[in-house]
């Protein structure tokens, strides 16, 4: 036994460490840092979901159904991946409409409607101010069980010193949810203190699990080998880890579901997931940590249960508490106490973030409509009246938690009630998905659909445990109320389904569903209500710009406004906020003593942060005059958007593509350009090259016709000259017409099979004229055993366009010029060599080009056109051959060219 | 007392035309067949006035040009180009240089010899 005052010291010292973390978070988020802004806080928070009932609750849920403890935890698992798309859409809509609860979300999809945000609240505290007085009952229990002598002999409750104790720890926990919950109006933002206090809750309740988990296998067993053995090994509880224990495949299967709703819909769970979210990419590492975190908190659920069914077999021992009584039995007392924290961490991260979403829904949707709605000409400032109606409301609901724990719920066990209070939060399912998903779906369907799944909620789960409790006679189980038969809780309307959850379970949703699907379809949504549903459904398409998209027109004053967002926010909180919106929207609103729609959705918005959003639109409504908005216009104005933004698409998609086809005709035209002028350089050098022989004509035929007395040598002379340029003029216009010719393709080969040796004979023969004092060698190793396929005309004017080449850049008495041809792998290759003044490197490629000599004017032009060397390199291309020149300046030059040939073998070979 | 004729050109045939049309009407010629040879006439010989071409390999005729009339035994000698270059921008860059006047190829040797006769 540990002594009573210890273990309140450590509760207490335990309750102060939550406080100086809850300090230190809510400073860091002061000083603009932050402790919790990150994807494992979020995973952590979540685990918000794992209360008492798992700590304690699956161990004696184990310990009698075998593996079925397992949904509870399936169920979050199996809806981790859909959290992307369910829990980012409900973030993303909570971020821009400023909603702070579940009550809030469904309120404002509906048109802001307050009768939606009323009912959800009030249903909510029906389904979890039990939840809550449960975790006290198992604070209570633990309580008692290691101050008890015997852990075999305590009686819970008994202990009386700590039924006060539970009232100050209720009462501390209250103080802390007034400290950290309620320090400002907005209850939509973050709340780091309280966050960070959760976190760190988490990590409490993990390790000290796992630390007893491993106590109970290893140290009290050998191993969880040995306890799964000793199992097997007894009868009577054999049935525990085969299957039989299971009524079906259905009651898994409707288990897991229902813990889906439940890690989706518990008023908890949406403030972790959703009102604390910081940032909507922290969901994706969640949808791996939160199941592994589950997984591991699941792992000593099993050998604890097992254990316990041998260690304590024979004993009244309450299967819950098997995780205490080990260490207990081992007089294991700091173990004890670490367990016993650990449970104490549990219920209470479940107690505060529970107690504190409940509290923003009855202020938010109960208390504050009904004050503005009566008090609205009070000029008195709201936000005092408000903070302290929320701490009151906090400390109601925890004192009434308390009330249940003491004078009701005693008789249940941790899971039965857990169960119950899932089956509650599961009635929100149809109206918030549909809300999320469905734009039809509407108000009297959610209406409707809540409460008759309340009803039947109520009367088949809760009423039998007034029954149970004596409160009521027995004879409605046994006989339907008023004697109906039909009625009986168990089995209404004579369905009978064997497990009284499932049957409640399956009638409150089927009912609820089936009211919320029909009066949608049936029955017309108002104005607001389609732009809500609009606005909810296309979220991602609406969020950047809201403010426009909400469809609103009336009038309003700024004056009225900036009043209003002041009684409820205070001053500074209104200057920030008109700030906010001249930096969002500019600053024109300031010239206009009334306000446009953007400003007045934008202060609207700004107070659902504070007091909800059905109380804000209530509180606007009261200082605006607004006028009604057809359906036709509502439709118009978001399919209006919707063609702009599909327009929009479409217009940049054009734009893209114009921007491409601008970029490509820029360099097709730059390429033109760059065509025309070369093409222009072209003509201006061939015209300019054909003045000069017309100069020599001209003058020579004006001088022939002015003078008539020349002597005949002179007249021979001029006559000559005019006959030799007008020769040279037409080689150039020929050559500049063959080199277009073969530039653009139209000039072909006319390709022959034959050997070069002939060819290079009579190009050798032609030109032996031309050497006078000169010496030509030749060195021709071809032979008649290759074959080419070759122009000869054409090639032989490469030849000789070479060969004239070598002789006009020779000296005319000593000049020496060797050709030679030779067969190398699979070409032919003539090299036509001089001993001439050569040709510098950076020439080596231009003197192919046309009219090279032409444009450099720093060298002396020779006769000729300065074509052949283009033309030569046309034809040779034209051959797949090559041509290029060799040498260094006044060392001689090296023309090659080389030509495609094979062995005349293979020829005649390919013949045959 | 004849005039002396300095005619500039690479290109033989056209020497031969001016060469002929200058002795023809009474001048002393003088030949050069590039820049260079030109500028050592002009060094060398007392020259009225010089028939230039424009494109020629080294030194091109706007240089000459432009040695003559900056030079001061030679501000005084007549420029009058010939070249087959005829762009506008071209023609204006000979005046710049100092010419007193531009013929474009081929020309008219009447024309020529009027202008010649002209300005000596």
């Amino acid at each position: 036994m540990i002594a009573g005052w210890i273990l309140i010291i450590c509760t207490f010292g335990y309750l102060l460490l939550l406080f100086g973390l809850g300090w230190l978070g809510e400073r860091f988020q002061q000083q603009g840092k932050s402790l919790v802004n990150n994807p494992y806080v979020y995973a952590l928070t979540l685990s918000v979901f794992c209360t008492a009932w798992t700590y304690y609750g699956s161990v004696g849920q184990a310990a009698n159904g075998g593996y079925s403890f397992l949904t509870t935890y399936l169920g979050p698992t199996l809806m981790a991946p859909l959290m992307w798309i369910i829990i980012r859409k409900m973030v993303r809509i909570s971020k821009v409409e400023k909603i702070s609860s579940l009550a809030d979300l469904v309120s404002s999809r509906y048109g802001k409607s307050s009768t939606l945000g009323v009912l959800v609240t009030i249903f909510s505290l029906f389904g979890i101010v039990p939840y809550i007085a449960l975790q006290l009952k198992a604070i209570g229990v633990s309580f008692d069980l290691l101050t008890s002598d015997s852990i075999f002999t305590y009686a819970s409750g008994a202990g009386n010193i700590f039924a006060d104790s539970l009232l100050y720890l209720t009462i501390g926990l209250a103080l802390f949810l007034i400290f950290f919950g309620t320090r400002k109006v907005e209850t939509s933002g973050q709340h780091e203190g309280l966050v960070t206090a959760i976190a760190f809750e988490a990590i409490i309740k993990l390790v000290a699990f796992l630390i007893l988990g491993a106590f109970v296998s290893w140290v009290a067993f050998d191993g969880p080998g040995d306890i799964f053995r000793r199992v097997a090994n007894t009868p009577e509880l054999q049935s525990l880890i085969s299957f039989s224990t299971f009524t079906g495949a259905e009651e898994w299967f409707w288990m897991i579901f229902l813990s889906m709703m439940a890690i989706l819909f518990l008023p908890r769970q949406f403030q972790v997931a959703v009102v604390e979210n910081t940032n909507e990419n922290h969901i994706k590492k969640a949808i791996w940590l939160f199941p592994l975190y589950l997984l591991v908190i699941n792992l000593f659920v099993l050998p604890i249960a097992f254990g316990g069914r041998i260690a304590f077999f024979d004993t009244q021992l309450d299967s819950d508490m098997f995780m205490l009584a080990f260490p207990l039995s081992f007089e294991q007392h700091e173990l004890a106490v670490l367990g016993y924290l650990g449970g104490f961490s549990a219920a209470t991260s479940m107690m505060i973030v529970s107690t504190f979403a409940l509290s923003t829904m009855v202020t938010n949707n109960i208390l504050m409509p009904a004050y503005a709605g009566s008090n609205v000409s009070s000029k008195s400032d709201i936000s005092g009246w408000l903070l302290n109606a929320r701490r009151a409301v906090i400390l109601l609901i925890l004192m009434a938690a308390y009330s249940y724990n003491r004078f009701v719920v005693s008789d249940f066990s941790l899971v039965s009630i857990g169960l119950i209070s899932f089956v509650a939060v599961a009635q929100f399912a149809p109206a918030t998905l549909g809300g999320l998903f469905w734009k039809l779906g509407n108000k009297q369907g959610a209406i409707v659909g809540l409460t008759l799944g309340f009803m039947v909620w109520f009367y088949t789960l809760v009423l039998p445990t007034i029954v149970q409790s004596g409160f009521l006679p027995e004879s409605i189980m046994s006989e339907g109320l008023f004697g109906i038969a039909l009625l009986k809780p168990y089995v209404l309307l004579g369905v009978s389904i064997n497990n009284p959850l499932l049957h409640g379970m399956f009638w409150s949703l089927f009912l609820n569903t089936t009211a919320y699907a029909v009066l949608s379809v049936i029955t017309q949504q108002s104005s607001k209500e389609r732009n809500q549903a609009e606005l909810f459904v296309d979220i991602y398409k609406y969020s950047a710009d809201y403010e426009s998209k909400v469809v609103w027109r009336g009038q309003a004053f700024v004056i009225d406004l900036r009043q209003l967002l002041e009684r409820i926010l205070g001053t500074q909180r209104t200057e920030e906020i008109f700030r906010a919106f001249t930096a969002q929207h500019g600053s024109n609103w300031q010239k206009e003593p009334k306000a446009d729609a953007r400003l007045v959705n934008f202060a609207e918005r700004a107070l659902s942060g504070a007091i909800g959003t059905a109380s804000a639109r209530i509180m606007i409504a009261n200082v605006v005059q607004e006028d009604e908005i057809s359906m036709e216009e509502v439709y118009s104005i978001l399919k209006e958007s919707q063609q702009m933004m599909e327009l929009n698409k479409e217009l940049n998609r054009k734009s893209r593509q114009l921007k491409k086809a601008t970029d490509e005709l820029k360099l097709a035209n730059e390429r033109l350009l760059k065509l025309d002028a070369q093409k222009d350089d072209f003509i201006s050098t061939v015209t300019h090259e054909m003045k000069t022989p017309l100069t020599s004509i001209r003058a020579f035929s004006e001088i022939l016709y002015d003078n008539k007395d020349l002597t005949d040598e002179e007249q021979e002379q001029f006559l000559d000259t005019i006959v030799k340029e007008t020769e040279r003029m037409g080689r150039l216009i020929n050559q500049v017409l063959e080199l277009e010719k073969l530039e653009s393709g139209a000039q072909t080969l006319n390709l022959q099979i034959g050997t070069l040796d002939e060819v290079i004979q009579s190009a050798i023969q032609s030109t032996s004229q031309l050497l006078k004092g000169r010496t030509l060698e030749t060195d021709i190793q071809l032979g008649k055993d290759f074959s080419v396929h070759f122009d000869r005309d054409r090639i032989m004017q490469v030849l000789l366009n070479l060969l004239s080449n070598a002789v006009k850049y020779t000296d005319e008495k000593t000049g020496l010029i060797k050709l030679t041809a030779q067969y190398f792998e699979g070409e032919i290759i003539v090299c036509i060599e001089d001993d001439g003044r050569g040709i510098e490197d950076e020439n080596k490629d231009r003197i192919f080009h046309k009219f090279f000599q032409a444009r450099d004017q720093t060298r002396k032009k020779p006769p000729g056109t300065g074509l052949g060397l283009a033309i030569s390199k046309q034809i040779i291309t034209l051959h797949q051959g090559k041509i290029w020149v060799e040498g260094a300046p006044e060392q001689g030059s090296k023309f090659f060219f080389t030509l495609p040939a094979q062995l005349v073998i293979d020829e005649l070979k390919v013949n045959v | 007392m004849s005039k002396n004729v300095l005619i500039v050109d690479d290109e033989p045939n056209i020497l031969m035309s001016l060469d002929f049309l200058m002795k023809k009407n009474g001048y002393q010629v003088f030949v050069a067949r590039n820049g260079r040879e030109a500028i050592d006439m002009i060094d060398s010989e007392a020259i009225n006035l010089v028939v230039l071409d424009i494109m020629m390999p080294e030194v091109d005729g706007y240089e000459v040009c432009q040695y003559i009339k900056h030079k001061p035994n030679s501000a005084n000698t007549k420029v009058i180009f010939l070249s087959a270059k005829v762009k506008e921008e071209e023609i204006q860059k000979g005046y710049e240089m100092g010419a007193d006047f531009y013929m474009t190829k081929p020309f008219s040797t009447r024309d020529l010899v009027k202008k010649v006769k002209e300005l000596t």
